[in-house]
């Protein structure tokens, strides 16, 4: 862009002129509308509108996404969809297959073929007890309890250990990281040093140990979860702290005075977002699977509840004869997790195209 | 470093250990004099810190005491002495396998980059890394084991090799998906440096192109997740070795967790963790052999200081 230029011959020409008195006329607009041009191409774009664009080309990411709101749907909404509550037992009504109103023909009709050493048996308990109005959509177990029901009912339980372990990543992790590596000195050692002891410990035993110390339930999973799950992300948010932290923007800001505070939280980590809401996504899926591991090996939540990992636990004894039973929780807790993945995997690039694969 | 680690850790097992809720004597047949008997037997009237002291000097002898009643008795040495060497077998077939396919399939995922080999081993490797070994595990073991009936559903000691390939091909699937895509993503990204563009304006192609001057490059970061990998799999033989009940220490340890037997239990829990330490150590140590440049940067840092 030019200025508009003082015409300056003249002004040499009519020394006399009063520079504080120009006449109106002394300007003349010169108009650059022929040179200047805005580059269409380049244009700036909105961080975020950016990251949404490259997040959408990204087919598995969003399918990834859409099935896990499908998800999150059914656990809402799933276990009152049925006439059975989780914890129900109807007895006589147990090992049924799953039967569905309308999707007879896709299979699940109530028939079930069981594979014994004396051949395949195709039984259908529905009909040998003349059920006509009674349907279990995904069957029901051992006990007579609604999978359908007891499977969204697991899912929820999932989901809120999904839920603590971003919660604990972002409140601690990324303070515990980020806190480290600004301060440096003495502090990251300490710091560093519990993170390292920690971390020097697999972390099927430390779960495993404290779920043992506190006695199994809901609550001492959670404990467990957060317990480790931080670590991943106080190590990202350290070492993104130490790379940015002698920036001069940084630097400009705290000549300005701004406050240790004010620099970690305001100054620095909104560059570090990208990141952050990756690793958290990253979190999500392992603490899932945590919660099954425990589960399967038998230091899940205590019955009646039910957990994706407890229902696997528990069907698996039937897996050979009843299928069914195990075959819903295993696929959606596969699917879940897949899912997250493919999100974690589809937020990084978008987020942080530069970055490598982890 | 790592012994420093490792007493802090003995510590905290040791402290778990007594902070454990229940008891191994609970059978209701015992009356307290005979329980009595028993606590004293095994030292567990004495001060804390002596009993501290003793396990501690036991661990050194290599006594890890009795379990108290999986086996009654039995030395827990005993019961790691069997069960040890299958555990260490199948995983450490499983890590052989898992990253020699996943090494081979990066390469020819990064070489081949966006053909179909890219595209399988990118599906392969975002369902290894998302699904948790038992569900291969439980897959395997209902359609090969079950259906087909080609290989042995329950591991046997009579048949140690055939019962061992399902394990040890579901515990390999997580590695096979972890290093087929860090390979192929290191490899891309050696491939463009410029000294692979001077290797090639040298005249160099073919294999020793790439093992001499990608692979080796490419290497390095690949070690880094070989650790994390060995305990995941370790995490992964919990479930797995219950599933084919092979008589490992994963099987072991959930046997003790679920029968109270918490001195196997703390036993097992520490045997993971040195295996654990010791592998990582290993991969630090094997950073030097790989990358010269580390090595020397290190003898630098020992000369200046």
């Amino acid at each position: 862009m030019r200025n508009p230029k003082i015409d300056t011959n003249s002004l040499q020409s009519e020394a006399a002129v009063d520079l504080n008195n120009l006449p109106a006329d002394a300007f003349e607009l010169k108009h650059n509308d022929i040179h200047a041009h805005i580059d269409t191409n380049f244009a700036s774009q909105n961080f975020w509108l950016d990251a949404y664009k490259r997040f959408v080309k990204n087919k598995g990411a969003v399918i990834g996404l859409l099935l896990i709101v499908v998800i999150i749907f059914f656990a809402v909404v799933g276990p009152w969809m049925t006439p059975y509550t989780y914890n129900q037992q109807t007895i006589q009504q147990q090992n049924l297959a799953p039967r569905i109103k309308g999707l007879e023909w896709l299979g699940f009709n109530g028939t079930e073929s069981i594979i014994t050493s004396s051949g395949v048996i195709e039984k259908n308990g529905y009909e040998a007890n003349g059920w006509d109005d009674i349907y279990y959509w995904f069957g029901s177990d051992n006990l007579g309890r609604d999978i359908f029901t007891r499977v969204w009912e697991g899912t929820r339980i999932s989901l809120l250990v999904a839920l603590v372990a971003v919660t604990v990543d972002i409140l601690f992790g990324l303070s515990y990281g980020l806190i480290s590596g600004y301060f440096g000195g003495r502090a990251d050692m300490i710091m560093q040093r519990i993170a390292e002891l920690l971390n020097s410990i697999p972390n099927l035993v430390i779960v495993t140990l404290m779920i043992l110390v506190m006695s199994p339930g809901l609550g001492a999973i959670i404990v467990a979860i957060s317990l480790i799950g931080w670590i991943p992300m106080a190590r990202i948010a350290r070492a993104q702290m130490l790379k940015l932290k002698e920036q001069e923007y940084v630097l400009a800001s705290r000549s300005l005075g701004a406050s240790p505070l004010h620099l970690i939280f305001n100054t620095i980590m909104p560059n570090i977002i990208g990141q952050i809401i990756t690793q958290t996504m990253f979190s999500i899926p392992s603490a899932i699977f945590t919660e099954a591991f425990l589960a399967f090996v038998g230091l899940g939540i205590p019955a009646p509840l039910a957990s994706l990992g407890t229902m696997i636990n528990d069907a698996y004894k039937f897996a050979t004869t009843h299928t069914y039973m195990i075959i819903f929780p295993l696929m959606i807790l596969s699917l879940l997790m897949l899912c997250c993945n493919l999100v974690a995997d589809g937020l990084r690039d978008a987020l942080d195209p530069q970055q490598k694969e982890m | 470093m790592s012994a420093v680690t490792l007493l802090i850790l003995l510590m905290l097992l040791f402290s778990m250990l007594k902070l454990m809720p229940g008891s191994p004597f609970n059978d209701e047949k015992l009356t307290v004099q005979q329980i009595e008997t028993m606590k004293e037997k095994y030292g567990l009237n004495d001060p804390v810190y002596i009993q501290y002291f003793r396990y501690v000097f036991n661990m050194c002898r290599g006594d890890f005491g009795v379990s108290y009643n999986i086996s009654k008795n039995v030395p827990i040495t005993e019961l790691l002495k069997t069960r040890l060497p299958t555990s260490l077998r199948i995983g450490f077939q499983a890590v052989l396998i898992g990253s020699t396919i996943g090494l081979f399939l990066g390469i020819a995922a990064a070489l081949r980059h966006n053909s179909i080999i890219d595209t399988i081993a990118t599906v392969l490797s975002v369902l290894g890394v998302s699904l948790p070994s038992y569900v291969f595990a439980l897959g395997l073991a209902y359609f090969v084991g079950f259906r087909l009936g080609w290989l042995p559903l329950l591991y046997s000691t009579e048949n140690p090799f055939n019962s061992s390939i399902m394990p040890t091909i579901s515990l390999a699937m997580f590695s096979l998906a972890n290093i087929a895509r860090f390979t192929r993503t290191e490899i891309l990204e050696v491939m463009r440096s410029d000294y692979i563009l001077l290797a090639r304006s040298k005249g160099v192609s073919g294999l020793q192109l790439i093992i001499k001057h990608i692979l080796r490059n490419a290497l390095i970061p690949i070690i880094t997740v070989l650790g994390p990998l060995f305990v995941n799999q370790m995490t992964g033989s919990l479930v797995v070795e219950k599933i084919f009940s092979i008589p490992g220490i994963g099987e072991l340890m959930v046997r003790s967790i679920q029968s109270n037997d918490y001195n196997v239990t703390i036993v097992l829990s520490f045997v993971y963790s040195v295996m654990y330490i010791g592998i990582m150590l290993i991969v630090d140590l094997m950073y030097g052999v790989i990358d010269p440049r580390i090595r020397l940067s290190k003898e630098e840092n020992h000369a200046q200081s």
